[in-house]
């Protein structure tokens, strides 16, 4: 295709994107009046329907939790592909790479950081039925913890951590066990990922039913989904200083 | 002044359009989409607030009586944004493998073979 085609089509899509963005914008309420009553509806029910305090997690894991399992094989897909596209390297040795980070005090503190990182994940993902968090703000803040450890200690370190054999299992184990939950509570409650479980007392760890498992197995995907990515580009990276060294 | 939060989606959404298409460089390019994908947070979150409007979490606040902003443009746009990066990874690995045959960035110098 022809440069002056290509801007031709972008131009004519150009003024039909204009159009549908003006026709759009012109329906929309003025800012801070949101007019309901769907937002409403869920805040006034997560806490006497489901025993839960944090009404977006409430519609992450139960009342949308499909939609939620589409992003959650997004993420599965993105992460398999990647590893797929950049499996070449991974034959590369790169036990011989001289480590980048030198200082003492960085390492120091990025090991530090790690650990803190780390437990903030765990507790994210815990409080997600009560508190901001949940299972995809605890899930990359866990994966975090070891990409800290990545650009702050060493890249050898990180591969013992989080090597492929444990990041790819992991993330199957949380999107599969997503997808198992579903035909469970499908065989017991009579449609897919209906929270069947028990709902607890309102405010403990435990509390709102399936929304807490669904929690915890998005968090297991979206930590390993993320070291999957991580530890490719990692992997590449050290694979191109191989190269260099050469 | 009611308008100005879509008015910033819509911006963000033009630049992020105007440096897809002008872009000569593939990661340029999917950082592109990354910032039109920031126009769909502040558009979602814009839609969803409420003046004077708390967070839709009642750990410690009670059910009734309270102006709480939307919480399903909320879980949208968490979910949304965890999608975004696993995206640009995978179009940056697709960026890195067509430098590897091409052994260029700029999608112009690219031959697209059947």
């Amino acid at each position: 295709m022809s440069r002056q085609l290509r801007t031709g089509l972008f131009l004519v899509s150009a003024l039909g994107l204009g159009a549908l963005l003006v026709w759009g914008l012109v329906g929309l309420h003025s800012f801070g009046n949101y007019p309901g009553p769907y937002g409403d509806l869920i805040s006034s029910l997560t806490k006497p329907q489901r025993h839960t305090a944090n009404a977006v997690t409430a519609v992450v894991f139960d009342y949308r939790g499909f939609d939620t399992l589409g992003e959650e094989l997004i993420l599965f897909v993105s992460a398999g592909a990647t590893a797929m596209l950049l499996r070449e390297t991974r034959e590369y040795d790169v036990s011989d790479i001289v480590d980048p980070v030198r200082s003492d005090a960085t390492r120091a503190f990025g090991a530090l950081a790690a650990i803190v990182l780390f437990v903030l994940g765990l507790n994210v993902v815990a409080h997600g039925a009560l508190t901001p968090g949940g299972g995809f703000q605890g899930g990359v803040v866990l994966a975090a913890a070891f990409l800290t450890v990545f650009l702050a200690v060493e890249y050898h370190a990180f591969h013992r951590l989080a090597p492929a054999w444990f990041s790819e299992p992991l993330e199957s184990v949380g999107v599969g066990s997503y997808l198992v939950y579903g035909l469970v509570a499908l065989a017991i409650g009579g449609s897919y990922l209906e929270n069947v479980l028990p709902y607890g007392t309102w405010g403990r760890l435990t509390s709102s039913g399936s929304i807490v498992l669904l929690s915890w197995a998005s968090g297991l995907a979206v930590c390993g989904g993320f070291l999957v990515i991580f530890g490719e580009f990692a992997q590449e990276n050290m694979a191109a200083r191989h190269r260099r060294s050469k | 002044m009611s308008f100005v939060p879509y008015a910033l989606a819509v911006w963000i959404f033009l630049v992020g359009l105007y440096g897809i298409v002008t872009s000569r460089n593939l990661i340029h390019i999917t950082v592109c989409v990354t910032v039109c994908q920031s126009a769909t947070y502040v558009l979602l979150l814009a839609i969803g607030y409420r003046t004077k409007g708390t967070a839709p979490v009642f750990a410690d606040i009670p059910t009734e009586g309270r102006r709480v902003v939307d919480p399903i443009v909320q879980s949208l746009t968490l979910t949304d944004i965890v999608v975004s990066v696993a995206v640009a990874a995978l179009l940056l690995s697709f960026a890195l493998k067509a430098f590897e045959h091409h052994r260029s960035l700029d999608p112009a110098e690219m031959e697209l073979k059947g």
